[in-house]
């Protein structure tokens, strides 16, 4: 008899350490040789900002950056639910029958493929609710990774399984609970991954639209505005912020995959020795 | 006599023939072995009587007792080739599936999946999820799942076949431990002429593609089969009468 493969918790302060020491000095190099060429060559702030004056204006400007986050995140988050819900349950419907995934399938790709630049102006126009427009962009670009990787996963079935499921007589309704869809979840969670960032940058990206069209929302208008009033050191704080909430966005994701997963699957499982 | 098979025939959607006028006689309590090269059709055997296909011509006949005729009573136990477990279930969820895909109450099933992890000596591995078990351990999760339901037939297609030497002696003599004790009907697919003949109380030995039983070979070994039996004259006159039917239906 075997014994069970102990799986180490080694979440300790060392790997951690090990983990983020390494790209967090990177980072700090990078941030002081920036700070040294901008102070040495004496280069304009409206060019480029050294990154402590950056800081000093993300505290300053706290008061408007803040709220603006707060939008844009609710905009990127309500996208991806609802990616998540419908993009599920067109996944469910896609495995269905095969003449519903070879009749829709293409058009999902089709609305993926189609620069979202192109086509925001048209929804921000006969959407006139801006938030819902926004969302809408948001959603169009977050959808799709998460409907084709469900279907895959969904169609990923082993197939002894499904014998033996099929052996002990089980219905339709408890192949789908019970196999096919632990199945799917590995893959649904690496399309929710992408999708995450991706939610984001549709809602900045139809925001920045927006913001053109003369409608205030979210981060990206306060680097629209910050650019058009030339305070560069805001529009960089903005951008800043913007990218903390995406590498946000992605590590909760991956968390929450790791949690669902770490059980039972390769891809969160750790290695022996 | 528990399942009867008539002149069966075995066609596959791509031309493949894989079974021809086969027939197969498995008598109530036997350990009967279908032995045959590889490709002839013995996983097709198991999977037509197990009813995961129809037969392109010819019979399938179930004892009065084994149910509405022509239907598998669904008392039967399947164990495949590879272990086939639900990599997000724990040792007993699996165990517990077939239960749990009948709707049998928890207070029933319980004892039943603890029964039968008992069987197959896993207790204490209940809450391991199969990444965390050795193949033969798996093996024996699989064979569990199949137990769990108390089959009256039980078939197995090759379901030691990828593990090591050391595990599959071990697994064989505990596979005929528990069939000592619970007299199922067992239906074992091998390419091995030794398992075969150190587990069986009959071997149908089979031709090539397409298969038909070529002849059968009653062994009868020692009730208790041990590492004795696989040493002894008796077993290596066995096997060499086995093989020189294999070979000759092999050819044929």
């Amino acid at each position: 008899m075997g014994s069970v493969a102990v799986r180490p918790r080694r979440w300790g302060v060392g790997r951690i350490v090990r983990l983020v020491l390494p790209p967090a000095g990177v980072g700090l190099a990078g941030l002081v040789i920036w700070e040294a060429v901008v102070r040495l060559q004496q280069i304009p702030i409206y060019i480029l900002p050294g990154p402590w004056l950056i800081l000093q204006t993300l505290v300053k400007d706290w008061g408007t950056l803040y709220p603006s986050l707060l939008v844009t995140l609710a905009i990127a988050g309500a996208a991806l639910l609802v990616a998540t819900v419908a993009g599920v349950m067109i996944a469910i419907l896609f495995t269905q029958s095969r003449w519903i995934e070879l009749s829709l399938f293409p058009y999902a790709v089709i609305l993926q493929v189609t620069p979202i630049v192109a086509i925001a102006p048209l929804i921000i126009i006969w959407v006139k609710n801006i938030p819902i427009a926004l969302l809408i962009c948001a959603w169009i670009v977050a959808f799709f990774p998460i409907v084709s990787n469900t279907t895959l996963g969904l169609n990923s079935v082993d197939h002894n399984l499904l014998n033996l499921f099929q052996l002990y007589g089980a219905s339709r309704r408890q192949i789908f609970w019970h196999l096919r869809l632990p199945s799917a979840m590995p893959y649904f969670l690496g399309g929710l991954r992408i999708s995450g960032g991706l939610a984001l940058i549709g809602a900045v990206v139809a925001e920045f639209v927006a913001g053109t069209g003369g409608a205030q929302s979210g981060l990206a208008y306060r680097v629209l505005e910050s650019g058009y009033t030339m305070q560069i050191p805001r529009m960089f704080a903005a951008l800043f912020m913007i990218t903390c909430t995406g590498v946000l966005i992605f590590v909760a994701l991956t968390a929450l995959s790791h949690l669902v997963l770490r059980k039972w699957h390769e891809s969160a499982a750790e290695r022996e020795g | 006599m528990i399942v009867r098979l008539r002149n069966v025939d075995k066609v596959y959607a791509n031309g493949v023939v894989a079974l021809r006028g086969l027939d197969l006689d498995v008598g109530e309590g036997e350990f009967l072995s279908l032995l045959g090269p590889s490709g002839c059709g013995k996983s097709t055997v198991l999977r037509l009587v197990a009813g995961l296909g129809e037969v392109s011509s010819g019979r399938i006949e179930w004892s009065s007792a084994g149910g509405p005729a022509g239907q598998p009573t669904g008392d039967i136990g399947f164990v495949f080739q590879d272990p086939t477990l639900m990599p997000w279930a724990t040792v007993w969820k699996n165990v517990l599936l077939p239960l749990k895909l009948r709707r049998l109450a928890p207070d029933e099933s319980a004892p039943r999946v603890r029964e039968a992890i008992a069987m197959v000596g896993l207790e204490g591995f209940e809450k391991a999820y199969p990444r965390e078990l050795s193949g033969g351990m798996k093996m024996r999760v699989s064979i569990a799942r199949a137990l769990v339901t108390r089959p009256r037939l039980l078939l197995m297609d090759e379901p030691f076949a990828s593990l090591d030497e050391i595990t599959r002696f071990k697994l064989d003599n505990d596979l005929l431990a528990l069939w000592a004790r619970q007299r199922w009907t067992v239906v074992f697919v091998t390419h091995s002429v030794y398992e075969s003949v150190y587990l069986s109380t009959r071997i149908a030995v089979m031709t090539a593609r397409p298969g038909r039983t070529a002849g059968n070979v009653a062994v009868e070994g020692p009730d208790a089969r041990d590492e004795a039996f696989r040493t002894s004259p008796l077993y290596n006159e066995y096997c060499r009468n086995v093989s020189a039917r294999l070979a000759e239906a092999s050819r044929a």
